[in-house]
């Protein structure tokens, strides 16, 4: 078992100075996470413009890998419309949890197959979705809050 | 050396802990390729191979069901299990065989309590007195009782070194407190609290006082009639003992006037579709088929605990307690949480802005364990205004050495974040 490759320099950077960690001025969907094991919580909002995302932002507290992941999915999904960040999702999912191992084309993640490594970790798995299924509960407008369990 | 420090050193010199290490098979492994450091005994203590021996041989050979058939193995399985009842007794110093019911854990002995002597006796307006840093299995059973009676909970504030004084607790006492319900030693912080004058002061009042003492069995000496309480809840895992099997120490007077917490077999004497009266003490509050082995496996971890100088265990987790103080208050960016003078064998600690969870995983890299998050005590969590911390807790087989183990994984811990 490696460190670092959980403890990637990307995670570790954006674990340290998360991006996008402020409120937009103008939100339209706003979701809340919390990882009732570890206490993290998130408050997620985003504009949502037509199916596309124009802008995104969070607060909370968390872990290197949450905060990380949050920080690097508010990267990823500005400006991408509703369905491409619904197969970003379930592609980053496959990639933490998948049997298999993780899907063939990594590379179209980008930034955010940094985080394969994460699958080494199964404790930390939940660390490392909290913001997606945060997202994901912002983008159907559920009500109440989005938890890892 | 001070008269009392020299008593502690001598006693400590009675136990040889490499000797007892070698009883724990758990111990004896690698994770991750590095020896395990286990320092996470306050979620639960490792098992001796008596344990699992006694465990394995009820399964093996006395498999039966207890206080039914004629047949010999049921005889051999009763007779066990009703042996491991003596042996609680004796453990917390009850007067008698029939205060003590075996339980699922302390958390079962405590809703036991809300649900059968709480439902029966507390009215609206009646409060419940417990203190800030409560595990959740002695918060959330009396929050129900509330709801179902109108009863009030009142929280006993403790100080910033994770303390309840005794000035505290009486401020929150009034003439409406029917039950006080506390920590014997906190899980999150090792705050061992001052239960001797709480009790005192409660009974004063005319309350009734239950102690929670999941974490102070394995570390404090018990005995229930030196402290008067009227309830007593502990879980066998904690003590070295199996999983799922636990105890409750009730006062005759008060089982006696406690309508049964479950119905089903062994729990009656006669039954009929217009009328069933219920069986004696404690039989009435054990319902079903109990874990049979997992009783038998308390008993024998009772044995195994028995079988050492009880004051030269706690001496020697306290001086491991202080040794890992001082080593942990010297590695730059660590603060301790809960630094009571009467504490025992937890130290839960924050260390620069590093979250626990990346703490928790780093050195479990490094093969130790302890635990990370909110322990169960968010409250706790809250007086000191962080999520989560990270907690090392002791058991009777640990070292300085172990403790050196953490500390040299904590380095790494700040090797990666800077």
């Amino acid at each position: 078992m490696d460190l670092r490759e959980l403890y990637q320099e990307v995670i570790l950077d954006h674990g340290k100075n998360p991006r996008n960690h402020r409120f937009p001025a103008h939100y339209n969907r706003e979701g809340r996470g919390y990882n009732p094991l570890c206490g993290d919580k998130i408050t997620l909002r985003l504009q949502l413009d037509g199916e596309r995302i124009t802008d995104v932002g969070f607060m909370g507290q968390g872990c290197a890998i949450s905060q990380a992941s949050c920080s690097t999915m508010t990267e990823a999904i500005k400006g991408k419309s509703v369905a491409e960040v619904e197969q970003m999702f379930s592609k980053f999912h496959t990639m933490l949890t998948s049997d298999e191992g993780p899907a063939e084309d990594l590379d179209s993640l980008g930034k955010l197959a940094v985080f394969a490594g994460v699958r080494e970790f199964p404790m930390r798995v939940k660390c490392a979705t909290l913001g997606w299924h945060t997202l994901n509960q912002a983008l159907k407008h559920e009500n109440g809050e989005a938890t890892t369990e | 050396m001070t008269e009392i420090s020299l008593m502690a050193s001598s006693s400590a010199a009675l136990f040889d802990v490499h000797r007892a290490r070698e009883d724990f098979p758990a111990l004896h492994q690698e994770v991750h390729g590095k020896p395990l450091v286990y320092l996470d005994s306050a979620a639960t203590a490792l098992k001796p191979q008596s344990v699992i021996d006694a465990v394995v041989d009820v399964y093996a050979r006395d498999c039966a069901n207890i206080h039914r058939a004629v047949h010999l193995l049921s005889q051999r399985a009763t007779a066990r299990y009703e042996d491991a009842r003596e042996k609680v007794r004796s453990f917390v110093n009850a007067a008698k065989k029939s205060e003590v019911v075996f339980t699922r854990g302390t958390t079962e002995a405590i809703n036991l309590v809300a649900q059968s002597w709480g439902r029966s006796y507390l009215r609206e307006g009646d409060e419940i007195l417990i203190a800030e840093l409560e595990h959740h299995s002695n918060i959330v059973p009396w929050q129900i009782l509330c709801q179902q009676t109108g009863a009030k909970l009142v929280v006993v504030p403790m100080t910033d070194r994770g303390e309840v004084s005794s000035e505290a607790f009486e401020k929150q006492l009034s003439g409406r407190t029917r039950l006080v319900a506390l920590a014997h030693v906190s899980n999150a912080l090792g705050t061992v609290l001052p239960v001797t004058n709480l009790i005192r002061l409660a009974h004063d009042r005319g309350a009734v006082v239950l102690l929670d003492g999941a974490q102070a069995v394995s570390h404090v000496d018990v005995d229930v009639q030196a402290l008067d309480c009227d309830f007593y809840a502990f879980s066998g895992h904690k003590l070295y003992g199996p999983t799922g099997i636990g105890a409750l120490y009730g006062k005759e007077r008060l089982l006696d006037g406690m309508p049964p917490y479950q119905g089903g077999g062994d729990m009656i004497r006669s039954v009929t579709f217009e009328e069933t009266i219920y069986n004696d003490l404690p039989y009435k509050f054990e319902a079903g088929t109990p874990n049979i082995a997992g009783a038998i496996g308390l008993g024998a971890a009772i044995d195994y605990f028995e079988s050492f100088d009880a004051q030269a265990v706690h001496a020697h987790e306290t001086a491991v307690l202080r040794y890992a103080t001082d080593a942990l208050g010297s590695v730059p960016g660590v603060r301790l949480i809960g630094t009571a003078p009467a504490k025992v064998a937890v130290l839960s600690f924050l260390m620069d802005s590093v979250h626990p969870h990346d703490i928790g995983t780093i050195v479990d890299s490094e093969g130790v364990a302890i635990r990370t998050g909110h322990h169960c005590a968010q409250p706790v969590m809250e007086h000191f205004g962080v999520a989560a911390t990270a907690r090392a807790s002791l058991g009777m087989y640990n070292t300085t050495e172990d403790i050196d183990a953490l500390v040299s994984a904590l380095c790494q811990v700040r090797e990666l974040f800077g």
